[in-house]
C-alpha cells in the first residue's frame, strides 16, 4: 500500500499540488486522472521520489519515504517498477539486454537464471523472437511490453505506469491496460496508473483518484464515476458525445 | 553569478559521478565498450590530422628556414618538438572535443529527455555514476595511446612530406628527429593528455545530464559542451605548462 499524506508542491511561485492526501491500495489497478497540466504527473513523481515534495509525507506500507536518505531510497526503489510514457526503453540495449538489465544489477542470479527470467518476462507480455531486436526496430506497442516486462523483472511490489496506452492504438492500448491488471492481481503489486485516457478508467479503474488543479477533487471507483454529481469530473469523463450518450444509458 | 551556480552544480555532480559504482563486473565491461566507442573509433581521425600537421610543419619550417647558418636537421627537431609538445596533445585534444564531447552530450541528453536517466534512478542506480565514469576512466586510459600514435604518425607524415617534395633530406630529417630529445616533455605531455581526457568527457556529460527540454536543447547542450570543454582545454593547457615546465 501507498499512503500519500498531506503532500504539497511548487515549483517556483507556482503551486502544482495542493495538500493532497490518498491511500493506494495493494492488488488493486490505482488511476490517477486529470487534464493535462493537473498536475498528476507531478504527483506521481513526487511519489517516486523524481520530484522532492515541499511538504507532506509518502509512505510505502509503513516506511515514510519523504524522510528516508539517499541508501534508504534505493532500498525502497529497488522494489518498485515503472512504464514511462515513451517507454524509456535503452537505445543501446536489445529488448533482451533491456530485460537483464535490472537483473544484471540486483540479482544474484547465474547467467542461466537471468536469462530464463527475462524470457519469461517477455513471454509474459507476448513477447517471443524479438529478443535481439533493438527498441527502434520495434512498434510502440511493444516498446510498452518490453518496458512492462522490464519493471516486473525483479518482482516489484510497486509499478508505476506513466500513460501507459499514449500514442497506441485503441486495440493494442486495451491489451496493454488489461496486462497491467492481470499482472498487478497476479504479483498482488500496488500499481498507479496517471492516465487521462477514459478507455483505461473504464476497462480498468478498480480506484480512481481526480486531480484538477493541484487538487484531489475526488475519488472512487469506475461504478461510481456514472453517479457522480462532481462537475469538474463530468466535465472531464464525459466530455465526448460518446460519453455522454453511456452516461444517459446508464 | 551563472558561472558560480555552474561551478557549484558541476562539483555536486562530480560527487556523484565518483561515488562506488552499484556493480564492479558491469563497470569494467562498461569501461571496454566506452574504450571502443571514444578511442577505437577515433583513431582514424586521429591519424588524418596528425598526419596532415605533422606534414604542414615541416614544410612551413623548411620553407621559412631562410637563413643558410641553420642546420638542416632543425626541420626534423621542430616537427617533433611540435607534436610533443603541442599538436597531439593539445590540437588532439581540442578535435577530441569536438567528436567525442558531441558524442558524449548528445548520447546523455538524449537518455534525459527520453527519460532513460529516470528510469535508471527509478531502478535504484546511481545514473551520473553508471554513465559518466566508465567513459572518463576509458577516455583517461585511452587517450595517451592516441597521443603516442599521433606523435608517431606526425613525424611520419612530416617525413614523408619532406622528402616526397625534396623539401628536406631523408638523413638530416631522421637526425633531427633524435636530437636533443628530452623524454619529460612526454612525460608533461601524458599528463596533459590524461587531464584533457577529463575535460573532454566530463564537462559533455555535465551539458547532457542537466538537459532539460527537447531535441532543440540537446542540440544546444551539444554545442555548449564542445565549446565550454575548448576553452576548458586550453585554459588547462596555460596552467599544466606553467607548472610542469617552469
Amino acid at each position: 500500500m501507498i499512503t500519500v499524506s498531506n503532500v504539497n508542491k511548487s515549483f517556483a511561485d507556482l503551486k502544482v499540488l495542493n495538500d493532497i492526501s490518498i491511500n493506494f491500495e495493494a492488488g488493486k489497478t490505482n488511476l490517477i486522472i486529470g487534464q493535462s497540466g493537473s498536475g498528476k504527473t507531478v504527483l506521481l513523481k513526487s511519489i517516486i521520489g523524481l520530484h522532492e515534495v515541499d511538504s507532506g509525507s509518502i509512505f510505502y506500507n509503513d516506511r515514510d519515504f519523504t524522510s528516508l536518505n539517499l541508501k534508504g531510497r534505493k532500498e525502497i526503489r529497488k522494489e518498485m517498477g515503472m512504464v514511462f510514457q515513451g517507454g524509456a526503453l535503452f537505445d543501446s540495449m536489445s529488448v533482451e539486454e533491456n530485460v537483464l538489465f535490472p537483473l544484471d544489477m540486483f540479482s544474484d542470479m547465474s547467467e542461466k537464471e537471468k536469462k530464463d527470467r527475462a524470457n519469461f518476462c517477455l513471454n509474459r507480455v507476448n513477447i517471443q523472437n524479438s529478443n535481439h531486436l533493438f527498441p527502434a526496430e520495434i512498434s510502440g506497442g511493444m516498446q510498452k511490453r518490453v518496458a512492462i516486462a522490464r519493471a516486473i523483472a525483479l518482482n516489484p511490489k510497486y509499478l508505476f505506469c506513466d500513460e501507459p496506452n499514449s500514442g497506441l492504438d485503441p486495440v493494442t492500448a486495451i491489451l496493454i491496460d488489461n496486462l497491467i491488471q492481470e499482472i498487478t492481481k497476479e504479483y498482488n503489486m500496488t500499481t498507479i496508473i496517471n492516465t487521462h485516457d477514459m478507455n483505461s478508467v473504464m476497462e480498468i479503474g478498480e480506484k480512481i483518484v481526480f486531480i484538477s488543479k493541484g487538487n484531489k477533487v475526488w475519488e472512487g471507483s469506475k461504478d461510481e464515476i456514472f453517479n457522480t454529481d462532481n462537475k469538474d469530473l463530468n466535465d472531464f469523463v464525459f466530455a465526448s458525445e460518446l460519453y455522454k450518450k453511456i452516461k444517459k444509458i446508464s | 553569478m551563472n558561472l558560480f551556480e555552474n561551478v557549484g552544480k558541476f562539483s555536486r555532480f562530480l560527487v556523484l559521478v565518483f561515488s562506488k559504482p552499484e556493480k564492479g563486473k558491469t563497470l569494467f565491461s562498461q569501461i571496454i565498450r566506452e574504450i571502443d566507442k571514444l578511442g577505437i573509433n577515433s583513431i582514424g581521425i586521429v591519424v588524418i590530422i596528425s598526419l596532415f600537421m605533422g606534414a604542414v610543419i615541416t614544410l612551413q619550417t623548411a620553407y621559412n628556414m631562410l637563413n643558410p647558418l641553420l642546420p638542416d636537421y632543425l626541420v626534423g627537431y621542430t616537427t617533433r618538438e611540435s607534436m610533443i609538445l603541442e599538436f597531439s596533445s593539445t590540437i588532439v585534444g581540442l578535435i577530441l572535443a569536438g567528436k567525442v564531447g558531441s558524442n558524449i552530450a548528445s548520447e546523455i541528453g538524449s537518455m534525459r529527455v527520453t527519460e532513460q536517466i529516470d528510469a535508471l534512478e527509478i531502478m535504484g542506480i546511481n545514473s551520473a555514476n553508471h554513465l559518466v565514469l566508465p567513459k572518463i576512466i576509458a577516455a583517461i586510459f585511452i587517450n595517451p595511446f592516441l597521443y603516442v600514435l599521433s606523435v608517431f604518425v606526425g613525424i611520419t607524415g612530416g617525413l614523408l612530406a619532406g622528402y616526397l617534395t625534396s623539401t628536406v633530406n631523408l638523413a638530416d630529417y631522421i637526425d633531427g628527429v633524435q636530437y636533443a630529445f628530452i623524454p619529460y616533455y612526454i612525460t608533461y605531455s601524458l599528463i596533459k593528455t590524461a587531464v584533457f581526457a577529463f575535460i573532454i568527457t566530463a564537462i559533455p556529460s555535465f551539458y547532457g545530464y542537466y538537459v532539460k527540454g527537447g531535441a532543440l536543447e540537446v542540440g544546444r547542450a551539444s554545442t555548449k559542451a564542445v565549446v565550454n570543454s575548448s576553452i576548458l582545454i586550453l585554459l588547462a593547457n596555460v596552467i599544466l605548462t606553467q607548472i610542469l615546465l617552469k
